[in-house]
C-alpha cells in the first residue's frame, strides 16, 4: 500500500536535488533547493495526516477528533527556515552577479 | 541577593546559555547606533555573562549527572507529563556542557580578536551580531534533546555562519559562502527528512524517547544514514569535505577559527545520534567502523591535499579536515566495540577519550593557527605564501605562537596535540596496529606541511611588502597568547582536563540509560 | 527604476495599501485563534512594502526608509519576543504566564469548540505581535536591499 502523496514526495526531492546539483545556474540551483524543500514539507504534513480529523483549532471547529498539530508545526519552522536560506542564497547570486556578471557556476572558481 | 540570583542562574542555566547570546544578538544593531565602544562592550559582556552560566551548567552537571529543562512547563523538570514528552526539552549532559564551554570560551577569544582586526569596516553591528547568533546556535545544538530543534539550531548555526564567510564580500568569499549554503541546507533537510521518518512511526522527536522506544526498523536504519551522513557533512568529512576549504579559506580569519568549533557542533550531534539515539542497535558496530573509515579518509586526504596548497588559510583548512578524522577515528573505534565490554574496557574508552580530548585540543590550537594566519593578513595583506617571508625579523610574538600551534598540530610533546593523540595512538594500536600507523604518518606529514609554512612565511629576509608595520595589537597578541599558554598547560598536565571534563564527558556519552532516563 | 512605474500603477498601490496593512494586521492579530499568526501577517505587510517600492522606484523609497531603521525596527521585535519569552522565567523560559489568569489576553476558557474569543491565549497574541513586526522589518529589508544592491555598488 502505498499513499499517493509519497510518490509527490518521492518526484519532489528527486527533482530538488537533481536540480541542485545539474544546473549551471545559481538562481536554479537555490530553485532545486526550494522544492526539494517542499518535498521534504509535504513529507511532514502526510505524516501528520489522520483521516477524519479536524486541525487542533478550537474556533468554529467541528466536533470531531483533532489531530495533533506537532508536524503542521514542524512544516511551518521548516518554511520559515527556508525563507531565510532562499534569501541569503539569492543574496549571494547577487553579489556574485555584480561582481564577474554572470550567475554561471562553470564562469568562475575558486582558484586550485 | 546576589546569592538569590546566582541560584535563579543556575537553576535556569540551560535556558539561559541559550537566551543570553540571542538577546544580545538582537540588542547588537542597537547598542552600535550609541557608538562603537558602547557596543563593544555589550559584546564582551554579554559573552562573559553567557560564560558565567555555561561555567554554572558545567558545574552543575558535573555534581548532579545531567540537567533537564523544560520550555514552557510549569517546572523545569516536569518533561513528561503523561509519560509522553511533547515540549522541547533542553537537556545536557557532561559531553553537551563540555561543548559548550568550548564553543563560549572560543566565541570570547574569537570576539576579543575580532575588535582590532576588523578595525573601522562597515556593517561590524551585523558582524557582532552574528557572532552571538553562531554562539547561540552552537550551544543550542549542544544542549538540545529534541531532534527537531537540533535541525532548527543547526540551520541557525549554517545561515549565521554563511553570512560570515561573505563578510568581505568578495566575488570569491559569496562564491564559497554560496557552496556552503547548498551544501548545508541539504544537509539539514536530510536531517528534517530523518526527524520525519522517526515521528511518522513513534510520534515522537525527543532524542531521549526515540531512544526508549525505538525499534531499528528498516525505516529507522534508513534515518540513521541520513543523519549519520548529514552530520558528517556538516563536521567536514572527507568524502562530504569539499566546502571546508572554501568556507574557511575565505571567511575572515577570527570566523575561520569559530568555524573550526562550528564543525565541532556537527560533531557533537554526530556523536549524540550513533551513541545516545542509535546506540541499541545490534549492528551499531558497523557505523563505528563507517566512523573509523570516514576518519582514516578525512586525516589522509585532508593532509595530503595541505601539503601543495600556497593560500595560507585553504593550507590550515585542509589540516582541519585532517585533524577532524583523529577524532573520528578515535571515538569510531570506541563505537565499533561498544558491545564488546572487555575490548571497551581496555581500549576503547581511552580511545573515546583521546578523541574528544582532541576535540578541545584542536579547537585550541587550530583557533590559535587560525588567529596567527589573520595576524600575518592583518600586517601583509596577503594569504599567499609566496609573497611573505622574513615576518619572524617584524613579528616576533605571532611567531612564536604560531610554532606553539605547528608544533601541537603536528603532535610533538611538550603541547596539548601530543597528549591526546598519544591517547588514540595508543588505544588505536591495540584495535589495529594499521590505523595507528596511519594516524602517526599523517601526523608526520602534518609536521613537513607546517615546517614549509614556518620556513616560507618567518624565515628568509625580509621582503619589503611583508614587513611594513611590527608586530600586531596587544588585544590581538593577549588572546592569542591566551591560548598558547592553555596549549602549553594542558600539553604538560593533560590530567587536569582528562579527569574534569574528558572522562565524564566519555561516561556520559556511553551511558545511554542515563540520558533516556532524563527525560521518560 | 529610479522614477517607478506609470500614474496609474502609483494610484492603485496607494489605494491598496490600507486593505493590504489591515489584512496583514488581522492575520497577526487573530494568529491565537485561526490559521496564520506573526509569520503570514508579517509577510503581507511586506509584501505591500514591495509593491511600493517596486511601484514608486525603490531608490526613491530608500530614501524614506533606510535600513539602518528597518534594522532597529527588527531588533525591537526580536527582543520583544525575547522579552515576552523572559518574563516567564518565574516558572520556565517560554512559560504562558498569561493564559487563564484574567488579565489581559487570560480569559479562561472552557474546553470545546467556541466561536473565538480575542482576548485568550496569554502570551500568544503578544508573541505574535512581535514576530510580526520583526517578520515585516525583515523582509522589507532583505527586499530592498535586494532591489537596491546594484546602485549601491555603481
Amino acid at each position: 500500500m502505498i499513499d499517493i502523496q509519497m510518490i509527490a514526495v518521492v518526484v519532489l526531492i528527486a527533482l530538488g536535488i537533481s536540480a541542485a546539483v545539474l544546473k549551471r545556474n545559481m538562481i536554479k540551483v537555490v530553485m532545486g533547493i526550494g522544492v526539494m524543500g517542499s518535498g521534504v514539507n509535504l513529507f511532514l504534513v502526510s505524516m501528520g495526516y489522520v483521516e477524519g480529523g479536524v486541525a487542533p483549532i478550537f474556533t468554529n471547529t467541528p466536533n470531531l477528533t483533532m489531530v495533533l498539530a506537532t508536524p503542521q508545526a514542524l512544516t511551518l519552522t521548516s518554511i520559515v527556515i527556508s525563507l531565510a536560506v532562499t534569501a541569503l542564497m539569492l543574496s549571494f547570486s547577487v553579489m556574485i552577479y555584480s561582481k564577474y556578471g554572470s550567475i554561471d557556476t562553470r564562469k568562475r572558481r575558486l582558484k586550485e | 541577593m546576589i546569592d538569590a540570583w546566582l541560584e535563579f542562574c543556575s537553576q535556569n542555566a540551560p535556558a539561559l546559555v541559550i537566551a543570553i547570546p540571542l538577546i544580545a544578538a538582537f540588542a547588537t544593531p542597537l547598542f552600535s547606533r550609541i557608538s562603537e565602544k558602547v557596543r563593544n562592550i555589550w559584546v564582551v559582556l554579554s559573552l562573559l555573562a553567557t560564560f558565567r552560566v555555561t561555567a554554572t551548567l558545567l558545574h552543575n552537571v558535573l555534581d548532579n549527572g545531567q540537567v533537564v529543562y523544560t520550555l514552557g512547563a510549569s517546572v523545569p523538570s516536569l518533561t513528561a507529563p503523561d509519560g509522553f514528552p511533547f515540549r522541547i526539552i533542553l537537556q545536557a549532559d557532561a559531553m553537551s556542557a563540555f561543548m559548550a564551554i568550548i564553543s563560549v570560551s572560543m566565541a570570547l577569544i574569537v570576539c576579543i580578536y575580532s575588535f582590532r582586526f576588523m578595525g573601522k569596516k562597515s556593517g561590524l553591528d551585523k558582524y557582532f551580531a552574528l557572532l552571538l547568533v553562531m554562539t547561540a546556535g552552537m550551544i543550542g545544538l549542544v544542549t538540545t534533546g529534541d531532534l527537531f530543534s537540533m535541525f532548527v539550531f543547526l540551520e541557525l548555526l549554517s545561515v549565521a555562519s554563511a553570512a560570515m564567510i561573505a563578510y568581505y564580500s568578495k566575488g570569491e568569499s559569496a562564491e564559497a559562502a554560496f557552496k556552503y549554503m547548498v551544501v548545508s541546507s541539504i544537509g539539514a533537510l536530510m536531517i528534517l527528512f530523518a526527524a520525519g521518518m522517526l515521528y511518522g512511526q513513534y510520534n515522537l522527536l525527543n532524542i531521549a524517547g526515540l531512544a526508549g522506544v525505538i525499534e531499528f526498523t528498516l525505516i529507522d536504519k534508513m534515518a540513521l544514514v541520513l543523519l549519520f551522513s548529514a552530520f558528517a557533512l556538516k563536521c567536514g568529512a572527507v568524502p562530504l569535505h569539499m566546502w571546508v576549504s572554501d568556507a574557511y579559506g575565505e571567511a575572515p580569519a577570527p570566523v575561520s577559527a569559530f568555524l573550526v568549533v562550528a564543525s565541532q557542533a556537527g560533531l557533537y550531534a554526530l556523536f549524540r545520534i550513533s551513541f545516545t539515539l542509535f546506540g541499541g542497535l545490534p549492528g551499531i558496530a558497523t557505523m563505528g567502523w563507517a566512523m573509523i573509515i570516514f576518519g582514516l579518509l578525512s586525516m589522509f586526504v585532508g593532509v595530503t591535499m595541505a601539503i601543495p596548497q600556497k593560500d595560507i588559510k585553504r593550507l590550515m583548512a585542509y589540516h582541519a579536515v585532517s585533524q577532524t578524522g583523529y577524532m573520528l577515528l578515535g571515538v569510531g573505534v570506541g563505537l565499533a566495540v561498544i558491545n564488546d565490554m572487555g575490548s571497551l574496557a581496555l581500549f576503547g574508552k581511552s580511545a573515546m577519550e583521546g578523541g574528544i580530548f582532541h576535540v578541545i585540543n584542536h579547537a585550541m590550537y587550530k583557533g590559535l593557527l587560525f588567529l596567527t594566519a589573520g595576524a600575518i593578513i592583518y600586517r601583509t595583506g596577503t594569504k599567499n605564501l609566496n609573497e611573505m617571508s622574513g615576518l619572524a625579523h617584524t613579528m616576533p610574538l605571532t611567531t612564536i605562537f604560531f610554532i606553539v600551534g605547528a608544533l601541537s598540530i603536528a603532535g610533538l610533546p611538550p603541547f596539548n596535540g601530543f597528549a591526546s593523540k598519544l591517547m588514540i595512538y595508543e588505544s588505536v594500536f591495540l584495535f589495529n596496529p594499521l590505523f595507528a600507523v596511519i594516524a602517526m604518518v599523517v601526523s608526520i606529514l602534518t609536521l613537513a606541511s607546517f615546517v614549509k609554512v614556518f620556513h616560507s612565511a618567518f624565515m628568509g629576509p625580509k621582503v619589503s611588502k611583508s614587513a611594513k608595520g611590527g608586530e600586531v595589537p596587544l588585544s590581538m597578541w593577549f588572546v592569542m597568547g591566551i591560548l598558547a599558554v592553555l596549549i602549553i598547560f594542558f600539553g604538560i598536565f593533560p590530567d587536569v582536563m582528562l579527569d574534569n571534563l574528558v572522562t565524564p564527558a566519555v561516561d556520559a556519552l556511553l551511558n545511554q540509560a542515563g540520558y533516556i532516563g532524563g527525560v521518560i | 527604476m529610479n522614477e517607478g512605474m506609470s500614474a496609474i500603477v502609483k494610484t492603485m498601490s496607494v489605494l491598496l495599501i490600507m486593505p493590504m496593512t489591515i489584512f496583514g494586521m488581522y492575520v497577526i492579530i487573530h494568529g491565537h485563534l485561526t490559521p496564520g499568526g506573526g509569520f503570514p501577517g508579517g509577510a503581507v505587510m511586506a509584501t505591500m512594502m514591495a509593491m511600493l517600492f517596486v511601484a514608486f522606484g525603490a531608490e526613491k523609497s530608500k530614501k524614506f526608509l533606510g535600513k539602518g531603521s528597518l534594522s532597529t525596527i527588527e531588533s525591537l521585535g526580536l527582543l520583544a519576543f525575547a522579552a515576552v519569552a523572559f518574563i516567564g522565567i518565574q516558572a520556565t523560559f517560554f512559560s504562558n504566564f498569561l493564559a487563564n489568569s484574567a488579565s489581559y489576553f487570560g480569559m479562561s476558557i472552557s474546553y470545546g469548540p467556541n466561536p473565538g474569543y480575542l482576548n485568550s491565549g496569554g502570551v500568544l497574541p503578544l508573541m505574535n505581535l512581535a514576530v510580526g513586526i520583526e517578520v515585516f522589518a525583515a523582509i522589507t529589508a532583505i527586499v530592498l536591499v535586494m532591489l537596491t544592491y546594484r546602485e549601491e555598488k555603481s
